[in-house]
């Protein structure tokens, strides 16, 4: 049979017409004047506030992302103790050189691995999906992560940096101009880490398989970027590896503010290479937010 | 702002393709303000990549798509609010509770409903403070309802709204579909189950491999041929069977002709076709497989 012209089929019968007090109610709804629709400023101060409530309550997520270098440190600083200085003369013991090592680590698990994991898990089990089919607009979806990701590498961050200073006697920098230089290299760091982690989450084909293709790559950058050992001690053909990405900038970024000038001479190029710094962590902000924009999907792959 | 006269959805010559297979393949589909219409039809016919075209999930290869006077692809925030969508095989937000997704989603409409009268509504009262990942099936998709309606929709999309529930939760969500449209939603319904699109529909459409093949009501599916009685009977020992559509005349006329001395004609039944005889018959036939059915309902 033919099933374009319904009006010459035998299978085909009137339409019910639709019953009347439904009609009427859809007319007065259609006559009132169309409520304002909320501010996407408003509904990302939502989506913060809803995201931040479900990270905490995901142990994964807490374990691997928020507590990992505070235990890391715990664990360094207890290992290599405070008898050493790093390098003699300069005052500077273990616990002080590994603080900004994992400072970096801190903000790129909070910005990268949180986003690359849980934006795979999201496009997954249709949460994407879900807010798309509403009338949130998706700027609002990923001001709710970055804010989101603040909350978390801030906490993180204040935290890590008490349990150095009360535990482990590690001096806190007391200038206004090596705090200015953690906020942009904090900043700059975890905005870049963020896109790069929206791009990246495209990668695992599914939620569950977004840790094991996720958390190699975030182990591997410590290992290469100084964060465990003494970045001048490593082979220079991983610091050069090192170099190419934003945690070994991070990183050498967070050595100038918390250790003492005098510590300069440990880092391979004799210098805290600020503009260099800065200069490769915004590069991979840009190229996260140009790949991230080019692949984000709402969808899952296998959902047409 | 739409006119009264534009139905709430309308497609035209609807056709989309993954690769080499049409999924949909010129359908057809109106739906009036104010109806509840059933998409019908085999897994793979095409039903939810049409609803997910109407959706704004996915773009139509060619044809006509409008739904509520706007081209889906095109959909702004003013257009999603104004709909409702229940999606297939959602397990999202598991560490949220019920009340804190209920009204953090109502949160993003412009006039939704009170957060707490669609718990009540949807019967998960006693479960509001769960975490979603502590819900049953039949729990998670009313959870998935609560958020398809909290925006107050004029058209709401289910698609297979009661896959996995007992029967218990089916009438009571069948119940809710009833108090939506009775407040004028329009609604808008992939199914598998015949008795549902019996009990919600005021239409159903049936679809085989990626186009209408029939439309009516559900008392009225398939047409007068599709819906003829079937009388067996006893005669000299042999089953003997008949299609007709007037079974009374036919059963006056053998109990004339074969009625023992105690009045009664050996073997005689008279057999009315379900709406699921009559859709078994239509799958039968789009497919061309169909064997007396294909013949009986003069496809």
């Amino acid at each position: 049979m033919s099933a374009t012209t319904p009006p010459t089929t035998p299978a085909t019968t009137p339409r019910t017409p639709p019953p009347a007090g439904a009609a009427a109610h859809a007319t007065t709804r259609r006559a009132a004047p169309p409520a304002r629709l909320p501010g996407t400023t408003r509904l990302a101060w939502s989506r913060t506030a809803f995201e931040v409530l479900t990270f905490f309550r995901e142990r994964d997520a807490v374990v691997f992302v928020f507590a990992y270098p505070i235990l890391m440190l715990a664990i360094f600083a207890t290992v290599f103790g405070t008898d050493d200085e790093v390098v003699a003369g300069s005052g500077v013991h273990f616990p002080q050189y590994f603080l900004p090592g994992m400072v970096a680590t801190g903000v790129m698990l909070s910005s990268f691995q949180n986003l690359a994991i849980s934006i795979a898990g999201e496009r997954d089990d249709g949460t994407l999906k879900r807010l798309r089919s509403t009338p949130l607009p998706p700027a609002a979806y990923f001001l709710g992560k970055t804010g989101q990701v603040l909350v978390t590498a801030g906490v993180q961050t204040a935290l890590l940096l008490a349990v150095a200073a009360l535990v482990f006697d590690v001096p806190l920098p007391d200038d206004a101009a090596r705090w200015g230089t953690f906020a942009w290299v904090f900043v700059l760091g975890t905005a870049a880490g963020a896109v790069c982690g929206v791009a990246y989450s495209s990668v695992p084909r599914t939620g569950r398989s977004a840790s094991p293709v996720v958390i190699p790559v975030v182990l591997v950058l410590q290992f290469v970027s100084g964060v465990f050992f003494r970045f001048d001690q490593l082979p220079t053909w991983m610091q050069q590896v090192a170099s190419v990405f934003p945690l070994k900038w991070m990183a050498q970024g967070m050595r100038s503010v918390f250790l003492p000038d005098a510590a300069v001479v440990v880092e391979p190029a004799g210098t805290w290479q600020h503009g260099a710094t800065a200069a490769v962590l915004a590069a991979w902000l840009v190229v996260g937010l140009v790949v991230g924009v080019r692949t984000f999907r709402w969808r899952r792959r296998d959902d047409g | 702002m739409t006119t009264t006269s534009a139905p709430a959805v309308l497609v035209e010559g609807l056709h989309k393709r993954y690769g080499a297979k049409r999924a949909v393949d010129g359908l057809d589909l109106r739906v009036e303000h104010g109806e509840i219409v059933a998409v019908l039809g085999p897994n793979g016919a095409g039903k939810t990549t049409t609803v997910e075209t109407l959706e704004g999930f996915r773009r139509a290869d060619a044809g006509h798509v409008r739904v509520l006077g706007e081209d889906p692809a095109h959909g702004d925030r003013r257009w999603r609010s104004r709909l409702g969508v229940v999606l297939q095989d959602n397990h999202d937000m598991a560490e949220a509770t019920v009340r804190e997704i209920v009204h953090h989603v109502a949160g993003f409409y412009p006039a939704p409903r009170d957060p707490e009268a669609v718990i009540d509504a949807v019967g998960l009262r006693e479960k509001r403070s769960a975490r979603t990942r502590a819900l049953s099936g039949g729990q998670r998709r009313r959870l998935d309802v609560a958020l398809g309606v909290v925006g107050d929709p004029e058209l709401l999309f289910l698609d297979e709204p009661t896959t996995g529930f007992d029967p218990q939760a089916r009438h009571e969500f069948w119940d809710l579909v009833h108090a939506l449209r009775d407040e004028g939603t329009t609604i808008l319904l992939t199914t598998h189950y015949l008795e549902e699109a019996e009990r919600l529909a005021d239409r159903v459409v049936v679809v085989a491999d990626g186009r209408v093949v029939a439309e009516g009501t559900p008392d009225g599916l398939g047409g007068r041929q599709a819906r003829r009685a079937r009388v067996r009977w006893t005669e000299d020992g042999a089953p003997r069977e008949e299609a007709t559509e007037t079974p009374t005349a036919l059963v006056a006329h053998l109990t004339d002709r074969l009625a023992g001395p105690d009045g009664e004609v050996a073997g005689l039944q008279v057999l009315r076709p379900t709406l699921e005889d009559v859709y078994l018959g239509l799958i039968a036939a789009a497919d061309g497989t169909g064997a007396t059915t294909h013949e009986e309902t003069d496809l």
